[in-house]
């Protein structure tokens, strides 16, 4: 379930409360984000649109602990990660927060093997450990053929389906994926997206989804606009 | 895969920039291993100098002889338990070019005088038993290839004539560093076929008992013959070599100052193109660090990355000039003890980590503070 008016239960996966964010340029300041709240649970697929500017990057950095917010509270798996700074909020990034990007965002001297791996470099897990899930992973996105084969050998798509694979390998709490058919063919795009699905529907993944293409959010279980700085919740039926 | 691969494939990225600041800190160490080995052969005497041996000159100048009777009185003077003398030959081998330092000595004493060269004792035996013979460094043998038995003739540039000399000896040090170019010939062979000695020696050598005691024999030395025809300057062998290098300008100012240019300019080149690599990973590091990476570990695979080109560089610097310093003394005798020492070689490779930490700190802080937003709007 999603609610954008902050009256959900606490047992909500993710909980915004009041979500502030301005910046200041010079001596103007740009309020981006006005006292949204947002609940979200376990298992769902969110897809946030918007115009340019409106905000849904900046939410998304802000749910996934790479900014903070100018006021409110933002509360994932009963961590309240607005009060968390430094390394804290790193390892709790590590642990809970898998990030798909528009452009991959890759390692261009590592093969898809290595750069699925660089996640679990951060764990305990021994070499045989590492290996085992970093094949789970790259079979899971259909990708254990070009493993050892480095990104600039593989396609758009075999690139996100690589970027996918990093994302999920320390199997984390949500993903978080910034437009990322964004940079792909219509027929990659849908693959991407099927595959989103697919972690949604067998693993149980919650994944939110920045958005300008209205094809990759009638995936999504609720598509949620963002204008001036304010969530609106569409009806899935805008889809068909 | 692990942190080692990951700062290797990052070493390889960009190649011939990685290859071309190495090779940039290896020619630096590469200077800095030559311009030590020609400091430490510059000044290898004042640090070699045995710490009780005085030396006794012509107040007027080195080149002043002084007289032979001397001895005796130095001998009587409290405090010094040992006195022996040398003599410049100044003898020329084939050509002017073979320049090499060559001391008539006094035989039964000099050996004494200088235990840090060590020459076995039958060939000390027949370099006694002739008058005719020589003993030579193992470096100045090496040089010309001279073997025992060989005879040796060096043509007087003082004494007129040519003089011919057996090879009876050759001495090594006990220190690499000991100065093993000098040739000895017999004081007494001189004085016996020329009357320009007249009962002179060119300068003395005493030992005092106790190295603290140095500076005031050395007084009583000087005092003792003041107001003679013969007034003497009594040193430190240290302050003498101290004082005959100074002769030559102030080299360890001159090598110092290249050095430092050198030095800091690879630090410029060094973190320049670090500071590259490291704005072109911008996003990369955004990457590293949305997936958890933390700052302190994106700081260390940075400056790991810098120390890395930095060591090799400087390895391959440091190796390149040792196996220079095999080929000997490039300029005929002028730096007899042409060594790299394992002091320099740790020095140089102290130098070449601190440049390579120097170096990469800046763009290892800033990658550290990077905020993973603003990285990623780089991409």
């Amino acid at each position: 379930m999603v609610q954008v008016n902050g009256d959900a239960k606490t047992e909500a996966l993710i909980q915004v409360r009041d979500l502030c964010k301005t910046y200041i340029r010079g001596n103007e300041s740009i309020e981006v984000l006005r006292k949204l709240n947002l609940d979200i649970d376990r298992g769902e697929f969110i897809a946030f649109m918007g115009p340019s500017g409106s905000g849904k990057t900046t939410l998304l950095n802000l749910i996934g602990g790479l900014d903070l917010p100018t006021s409110g509270s933002i509360v994932v798996d009963n961590d309240e990660i607005t009060v968390i700074s430094g390394n804290r909020l790193t390892e709790w990034r590590a642990r809970h927060v898998g990030f798909i990007f528009q452009l991959y965002n890759l390692i261009p001297v590592l093969t898809a093997f290595q750069n699925v791996e660089l996640p679990l470099l951060l764990t305990r897990l021994s070499k045989s450990q590492r290996r085992e899930h970093v094949e789970t992973a790259l079979s899971i996105v259909g990708l254990e053929d070009r493993m050892h084969h480095f990104p600039r050998q593989l396609s758009g798509g075999q690139e996100q389906r690589t970027a996918i694979a990093r994302a999920i390998v320390s199997d984390p709490t949500f993903l978080l994926c910034d437009e990322p058919t964004g940079d792909l063919d219509r027929a990659s795009a849908n693959e991407i997206l099927e595959l989103l699905n697919r972690l949604v529907e067998e693993f149980g993944k919650t994944i939110l989804m920045v958005t300008h293409d209205p094809v990759a959010a009638c995936n999504a279980h609720t598509t949620l606009h963002l204008e001036k700085g304010v969530l609106i919740e569409s009806s899935k039926t805008e889809c068909k | 895969m692990n942190g080692l691969t990951l700062l290797l494939v990052n070493f390889r990225r960009k190649r011939i920039r990685t290859i071309l600041t190495i090779c940039s800190f290896a020619i630096a160490l590469f200077l800095f291993g030559i311009l030590a080995v020609v400091n430490a052969a510059f000044y290898q005497g004042i640090a070699l100098a045995g710490a009780d041996r005085l030396v006794v000159r012509n107040k007027i100048s080195l080149i002043m002889p002084l007289p032979y009777s001397y001895k005796e009185r130095l001998l009587k003077v409290p405090g010094i338990d040992l006195v022996t003398f040398g003599f410049w030959f100044g003898g020329v081998y084939q050509s002017e070019r073979n320049f090499f330092t060559q001391f008539a000595i006094e035989t039964e004493t000099y050996a004494d005088m200088f235990p840090e060269f060590i020459i076995p004792p039958d060939q000390w035996q027949a370099f006694l038993g002739d008058r005719q013979g020589c003993i030579v460094g193992q470096a100045l043998a090496e040089r010309f290839n001279w073997k025992i038995g060989d005879r040796i003739p060096l043509k007087g540039t003082i004494f007129p004539g040519v003089w011919e000399f057996n090879l009876r000896g050759i001495y090594q040090g006990k220190r690499p560093s000991d100065d093993t170019s000098q040739f000895w010939l017999q004081y007494k062979y001189l004085e016996e076929n020329s009357d320009l000695l007249e009962g002179q020696v060119g300068w003395y050598y005493a030992r005092v008992d106790d190295p603290d005691s140095a500076v005031e024999v050395s007084r009583i030395i000087d005092s003792q013959f003041a107001n003679s025809p013969y007034e003497t300057t009594t040193e430190t062998e240290k302050a003498f070599m101290s004082s005959f290098l100074k002769q030559f300008g102030n080299i360890r100012l001159l090598i110092l100052t290249v050095g430092g240019v050198v030095f800091f300019t690879l630090l410029l080149i060094t973190g320049s193109n670090i500071a590259i690599s490291i704005r072109e990973r911008t996003s990369e590091i955004g990457i590293m660090k949305t997936l958890g990476f933390s700052g302190a570990r994106i700081l260390f695979m940075v400056l790991a990355e810098s120390l890395l080109i930095a060591v090799t560089g400087g390895a391959v610097g440091l190796i390149m000039a040792k196996l220079y310093t095999f080929r000997g003394d490039p300029t005929g005798g002028l730096l007899p003890a042409f060594y790299l020492s394992p002091e320099n070689i740790f020095m140089g490779m102290t130098a070449a980590v601190l440049i390579g930490l120097a170096a990469g700190i800046i763009p290892a802080l800033q990658s550290m503070r990077l905020r993973i937003v603003d990285a990623l709007r780089r991409v």
